[in-house]
């Protein structure tokens, strides 16, 4: 079986049985990692580009070790150190890197669609990495990844997503690939933090953190993006915290065996404390491992065109 | 139309198998560093009989795993489709180890030349041999088998498949026309 499309720009309209087909294939590849020798000669002679227009350390690195293990050349361009600060424009760049014929791009932006963009305007493969508040695939296929190998399925579970939903293009991904999978999804939030259109979306909506996460499979906590605090979301961070944190009261109100994810970077102390963070719950860590299997298996799906 | 003929029945397989097992044992003086490594899917299940013979025969385990050598392949990407990526398991490392890579069919040759790319990335083997239960011919590359349950001329306009079950007594090699 092939993914049907070139690039893989969002969770959206990504059919369950290819979301199937790269957790399967994710799970094959995690066992290269664990090798003494971590390379296999598959993608030996394609170039794959990072293009990042925010900043990134798990992403980027993550994609970059995916496709080195798989044998591929990697280039990466970050935003601060290319000509994007001489006023180029994300379409000519895109076009000059085109011009020397790399097999695929990833990209984060910060505005939504501009990986949509790259993809109908160049022939190569087109990851997004991230594009604004809209979607961020990968991270929702290593979450999906991450849930199914330690619950066994994701269909049936309760799964409760906590933070600013709204401005989170890890909520999205999730909630649609979740939804599609058979989940039943809680989102949880200040008001302010709910997207206009979360009623569209198939989940139910929580105010309260104690009634979201009460008997979850698994809770995933955002991060509360800092950098809009200006915007007056909330009134303090301290507020939020009381409201809105993960802590060892409050988890005991979900499953036993519940598990905790959480997509990085950590504010610990803001959305959940270091106790739960570094707990026997958490499998944050897991999913920065998981993150590089699900990013081989979908530069090997997408390598070699498809049918 | 296609025609269909039974060239190896279960029994007959049951017979090259123990052989085999014998001819591994006698070639590499017991099991010392052996290691039985099937190639995925076809040498799976006749890696795990070689085992148990070979267990039984010598009252003792042996090392024992599975792999998958789609990644190694010189046409992965050259297909229409991209292939199934299945789970490779070899927890040791292969240094100093004498590794028996076991198919189903030996037929180009291109298989066993992508399994043992794939099995130096696991070590320095000390010697690397191959058992199939079934030599085609029509090798396009300079590789040979250490032990044959069977050699059968083919044409290649023939298909030929082990079908190997959980039931053992309905187990056969067919040959048919494509």
């Amino acid at each position: 079986m092939n993914l049907s499309k070139k690039d893989m720009l969002g969770v959206m309209d990504l059919p369950k049985e290819e979301i199937d087909l790269i957790l399967d294939t994710a799970e094959s590849f995690k066992e290269i990692s664990t090798r003494t020798i971590k390379k296999v000669p598959t993608l030996r002679g394609k170039t794959v580009i990072t293009l990042f227009f925010e900043a990134s350390t798990r992403t980027r690195t993550s994609f970059e070790i995916a496709a080195k293990r798989l044998g591929a050349d990697t280039i990466n361009i970050s935003a601060s150190t290319s000509s994007v600060v001489k006023g180029e424009s994300l379409i000519d760049t895109a076009r000059n890197l085109e011009s020397m014929n790399p097999d695929i791009i990833i990209i984060r932006h910060s505005a939504a669609g501009a990986a949509h963009i790259l993809g109908s305007m160049l022939k190569q493969s087109i990851i997004n990495a991230g594009d604004g508040a809209h979607e961020h695939p990968t991270q929702a296929l290593l979450d999906m990844l991450t849930i199914r190998e330690k619950k066994g399925t994701i269909e049936g579970l309760k799964i409760a997503i906590v933070g600013d939903i709204a401005h989170s293009r890890v909520a999205r991904s999730n909630i649609y690939g979740l939804t599609k999978m058979g989940a039943d999804v809680a989102v949880c939030g200040p008001a302010m933090m709910m997207p206009r259109d979360i009623d569209q979306m198939g989940v139910s909506v929580y105010y309260k953190m104690e009634d979201a996460i009460k008997d979850a499979d698994v809770v995933m906590m955002l991060r509360m993006q800092l950098e809009r605090q200006e915007k007056n979301l909330f009134p303090s961070l301290r507020e939020y915290a009381n409201l809105f944190s993960l802590n060892r009261d409050n988890i005991r109100l979900a499953k036993d065996d519940v598990i905790v994810m959480h997509p990085g970077p950590v504010n610990r102390g803001v959305e959940i404390t270091p106790e739960i963070a570094d707990g026997p719950h958490s499998v944050i860590l897991e999913q920065v491992t998981n993150g590089v299997a699900v990013r081989m298996a979908l530069l090997y799906l997408l390598s070699g065109g498809i049918k | 139309m296609k025609k269909k003929q039974v060239v190896m029945d279960a029994d007959g397989i049951e017979r090259s198998l123990t052989r085999i097992a014998y001819e591994i044992l006698e070639r590499n003086k017991g099991t010392d560093n052996l290691i039985i490594i099937g190639i995925r899917k076809g040498g799976v299940s006749l890696a795990e009989r070689l085992r148990e013979k070979i267990s039984t025969i010598e009252k003792t385990e042996i090392m024992y795993g599975t792999l998958d050598i789609t990644l190694y392949r010189d046409d992965v990407l050259t297909t229409g489709k991209r292939p199934e990526i299945e789970k490779t398991y070899i927890p040791f490392p292969l240094d100093h180890k004498r590794v028996v890579i076991v198919d189903d069919v030996l037929f180009t040759g291109r298989t066993v030349r992508a399994a043992m790319d794939a099995l130096m990335d696991f070590g320095r083997p000390e010697l690397i041999q191959l058992a199939v239960l079934i030599d085609r011919g029509h090798r396009e590359f300079p590789i040979r088998a250490d032990f044959i349950g069977e050699t059968l001329p083919s044409s290649l306009w023939e298909n030929i498949s082990v079908n190997l079950l959980d039931n053992r007594d309905i187990d056969e090699v067919v040959i048919e026309e494509s």
